[in-house]
């Protein structure tokens, strides 16, 4: 594994936990996210992901970066898987270790935000009778960047 | 040549990932208009550009052997 990195491999969460962990710290944070099947009242059948890689796990690894000046003292490992997925599926992982509890937290969420605004990575839902590419602007626009 | 790559929705539209532009240097706003042009509906003011795989502003010269891409609104996590 690489500690940031697009795959299209089922990802392990474990992993990213054991690499972010060492002995000086206290907590470790491991948020996976998942494909939900219901979203604004569309049931979605499934997703597809699809990334510029090598500009994606750089963004990654600056966000990475971005997190390590903010919290000093955490440990962090991300991934995001692209292609089809399927309901629970997990899509991303994000493993923050820290000293103390309370970086590891807030480090954690700050990651996933940035992920969404800065990362080039696309989701396409599939619907039963449809599909679209999600975007900021797209679909639900009184709903802004968190409509997905 | 400038290579250019597309993505999620503009891939489609585009029917193809990756081409050439036979341009020795254009602005990056020039690389959005000529991309207009080419594909109507491409909607250029909700896509970015990455010149080498870093976000580029209009005013940015893009150079023979770049590489670029046109980024639509992004939709990981």
């Amino acid at each position: 594994m690489k500690p940031f990195e697009v795959t299209e491999s089922p990802i392990d969460p474990q992993k990213y936990a054991d690499y972010v962990l060492h002995t000086g710290a206290g907590a470790v944070t491991l948020f996976t996210g998942h494909v939900r099947e219901w979203t604004h009242g569309v049931r979605t059948v499934y997703l597809a992901y699809e990334a510029y890689v090598p500009m994606a796990e750089k963004k990654l690894a600056q966000i990475g970066e971005e997190m390590e000046a903010k919290w000093p003292g955490i440990r962090t490992a991300i991934a995001h898987r692209i292609g089809e997925l399927h309901l629970s599926d997990i899509a991303v992982v994000i493993a923050v270790s820290s000293p103390h509890r309370k970086a590891a937290y807030e480090a954690n969420e700050y990651a996933i935000e940035r992920i969404k605004e800065l990362v080039p990575i696309w989701k396409k839902e599939i619907w039963e009778d449809g599909q679209e590419w999600q975007g900021a602007q797209k679909k639900y626009p009184d709903k802004g960047a968190d409509a997905q | 040549m400038i290579r250019v790559n597309y993505f999620a929705r503009l891939r489609e539209l585009a029917g193809k990932g990756q081409e050439t532009v036979d341009r020795e240097e254009m602005t990056v706003q020039e690389l959005l208009d000529w991309a207009e042009d080419t594909y109507p509906g491409f909607g250029k003011d909700d896509v970015q550009v990455a010149v080498n795989e870093e976000y580029a502003l209009p005013g940015d010269l893009i150079r023979s052997g770049d590489e670029c891409a046109f980024i639509p609104p992004v939709s990981g996590g």
